[in-house]
């Protein structure tokens, strides 16, 4: 009886700690979606090149101290820098790189978004270009956890086109050596959120599931921070998620909103990390969800596993912010913070 | 072999015995004294009113209609000098829609993705008014470009149908109408646009089930196109045969024709409207380039079925080249068809060589 007791009052201080967040990459204010394409231009020319003038830098600094007064606001646990600069989206890190050649505009996914195809044509070493983004939100962020954000090694690899390696192991593996070199140059920052849509939209077949694991793998040991892989768009084929656990990561996201019976199927059948990402806000839709509804889908993915007891469950959008138009895209940031709290209540 | 539906555009005067009908996709560029109208009419500290800036639309449309019969096309558009966004356009007139602001597209290009809040109805006419205008500027045939379902589903935020399916089918009752409308005004050339369709080629059940919505109790003998561009067509093709219209209105010359042979086989048993000029080029394509290009189009259809267009709306390009590109190509066209008369072209139709076996 003793005994039992006292694993109660344990179970009571491993309680699960909820964090609203978001996989980052946010839409720029409208002012500064103006004063941008007056600044840079709308052809494929003016887009980012990583060595941007004074006014371009100036006009990205006030957008970007916007965004984290936003999510302050909000009430988040974590605070990202927002990726304003990412004009080409997940591709960005490899677009500003001087060994890579943007050439024409390539769909992005299945979206009516398009970014520069990077053509790899050299050596990919470090660069420090997200880097730089992190100081500068490290110092607007005061004493809130920093999070840093980067495309995973699959998806990134998967979005560029090599001429350089000549061998897709092997461009993989440098993708991950690059991404790691990057990290590796960041502040001091709480987690890092690895996007890994190609997991998903464009599934490693056998023998690269397992590379792509051990890619992010190499990117997740360039940090101590909590390291979250979200995919998705879809639920990860189980051979795939099997592998990804077998990285030396913290969490796995699971998009919700795009598919329910796939992710739970990969939960029960091989069960997860400590630490869990759902993806329970829609990040594609202005329809703005209730901070209840979103707890009830915690409790809905709760009944569903055999686990329940998580150290930490990020609570985030499904995808990157970008798609909605500004002020969805604040209203769904509050969604999350409260959702967050009213979880941690109902824990309690 | 004739072809009733398409032979009802042939020009009285027409010169040959074969008819490749010509015609454009829709969209061209605005002058720029409408751009600065348009300015002139949204500042608040302008007289420039309502009045004026309709005349200048009309004048616009008038001058863009007879710059598209100066160029010698059979079938003719006014460029959609009234339209802004090919789908913007359609939600502002749709009850059920609102707007929250731009959202990107790519770079610094944004648009005003619409969200669909509550059920989507049909109010006023969305493209009478616009109809009846060219078609008085005009002695020739007018074709009419609309927004098709599954682009208009697809591009805008669905709040409020259980699915995008849902909603695309609601909205094709509403094109349905609108047709009905325009038909009752005297159109006879619908161009259904689709280009949602080649970013989700697994979707062309749900674009053809929303075509039977759109045809339905519409006259057989009103001719209704289709619009598909930049996709992968061997994920539509031949499925789209299906569909219950009479044109398929393709995007080819962008990939130098890498994707003709996906036609060949089985047999194309509609007709083909085919894009002969890239409209991403800034070069006007030489007359003998074009008429190359159209008998690529004989390879898949016989001229009877083949009708001859640019790739895609040529709003991007600088007038002038517009114009050069649309002249050219019915110059081209009337040589492709004097040659037929003559006897002189010598295309081999149908399946592609087999590779080995």
């Amino acid at each position: 009886m003793e005994n039992i007791k006292h694993r109660h009052s344990l179970a009571a201080l491993t309680m699960t700690e909820y964090v609203s967040t978001t996989p980052g990459l946010f839409p720029l204010p409208d002012w500064a979606k103006d004063d941008l394409s007056d600044l840079k231009g709308h052809q494929k020319g003016d887009l980012v090149s990583g060595d941007e003038g004074e006014e371009i830098t100036a006009a990205y600094d006030e957008a970007r101290e916007e965004v984290i007064g936003v999510q302050q606001e909000a009430g988040l646990d974590r605070v990202s820098e927002g990726q304003l600069r990412w004009d080409d989206m997940l591709a960005h890190p490899l677009a500003v790189h001087d060994a890579v050649d943007t050439q024409g505009i390539v769909r992005y996914y299945d979206n009516n978004n398009f970014y520069r195809d990077p053509v790899v044509q050299g050596d990919l070493d470090f660069s420090g270009d997200v880097a730089q983004e992190l100081e500068a939100t490290a110092e607007l962020a005061g004493d809130d956890d920093l999070q840093a954000v980067l495309p995973g090694p699959y998806s990134l690899a998967d979005l560029a086109t090599d001429e350089h390696y000549g061998d897709d192991e092997e461009f993989l593996a440098a993708v991950g050596e690059f991404l790691a070199g990057e990290v590796d140059a960041f502040p001091d920052h709480e987690t890092l959120f690895l996007l890994e849509p190609s997991l998903v939209e464009n599934a490693p077949e056998d023998g690269v599931d397992e590379r792509a694991s051990e890619a992010i793998d190499t990117v997740a040991s360039a940090t101590d921070a909590d390291v979250v892989v979200q995919p998705y768009w879809g639920a990860l084929e189980e051979k795939v998620y099997a592998h990804l656990l077998d990285a030396d990561i913290d969490a796995v996201g699971f998009d919700f909103v795009a598919n329910q019976d796939d992710n739970v199927y990969n939960l029960q059948e091989y069960g997860a990390t400590d630490q869990l990402s759902l993806g329970l806000a829609d990040g594609q839709n202005t329809l703005v969800e209730d901070p209840e509804a979103i707890r009830d889908r915690v409790d809905w993915v709760y009944d569903k596993v055999p686990v329940s007891e998580f150290e930490t469950v990020y609570l985030t959008t499904n995808t990157e912010t970008f798609y909605l138009p500004y002020a969805k895209f604040e209203e769904k940031l509050a969604v999350l913070a409260e959702a967050a709290d009213l979880a941690e209540v109902k824990a309690a | 072999m004739s072809n009733e539906n398409k032979d009802q555009f042939r020009p009285e005067n027409h010169e040959n015995d074969h008819f490749l009908l010509t015609t454009v996709v829709g969209s061209y560029p605005k002058p720029k004294w409408l751009n600065r109208a348009k300015e002139l009419y949204q500042d608040p500290d302008h007289s420039f009113d309502d009045d004026d800036y309709q005349e200048a639309l009309d004048d616009a449309s008038r001058l863009i209609t007879n710059e598209h019969e100066r160029a010698g096309l059979d079938v003719v558009v006014d460029g959609e000098m009234r339209r802004n966004e090919m789908v913007e356009f359609f939600a502002h007139r749709i009850e059920g829609y609102e707007f929250n602001g731009p959202v990107k597209v790519w770079g610094h290009n944004y648009f005003d993705k619409p969200s669909v809040v509550s059920e989507v109805k049909y109010t006023d006419s969305w493209l009478v008014d616009e109809y009846e205008f060219v078609a008085e500027a005009s002695d020739r045939p007018v074709k009419v470009p609309i927004t098709g379902p599954y682009t208009l589903a697809n591009w805008s935020f669905n709040e409020a149908y259980d699915d995008d399916d849902e909603l695309t089918l609601a909205l094709a009752d509403l094109v349905n109408e609108e047709i009905e409308k325009l038909v009752d005004a005297g159109a006879r050339y619908i161009q259904i646009d689709e280009p949602a369709l080649a970013t989700t080629p697994d979707d062309h059940a749900i674009v053809g089930e929303a075509l039977e919505h759109i045809v339905a109790d519409i006259p057989e003998e009103v001719r209704i196109g289709l619009h598909v561009c930049y996709g992968d067509y061997s994920r539509i093709y031949p499925e789209i045969l299906e569909f219950p219209v009479d044109e398929f209105d393709l995007e080819l010359a962008n990939g130098d024709y890498d994707q003709l042979d996906v036609f060949k086989d089985p047999e194309f048993t509609a007709d083909l409207a085919l894009g002969v000029t890239d409209v991403h080029v800034g070069e006007v394509e030489s007359v003998e380039q074009i008429e190359e290009n159209i008998k690529k189009g004989l390879e898949v259809v016989p001229p009877e079925q083949l009708v001859v267009s640019p790739d895609c709306g040529v709003k991007l390009l600088p007038r002038e080249v517009a114009y050069g590109k649309m002249a050219n190509m019915v110059e081209a066209a009337r040589n492709v068809e004097a040659a037929l008369d003559a006897g002189e072209i010598d295309v081999e139709r149908g399946e592609p060589a087999p590779a080995d076996d």
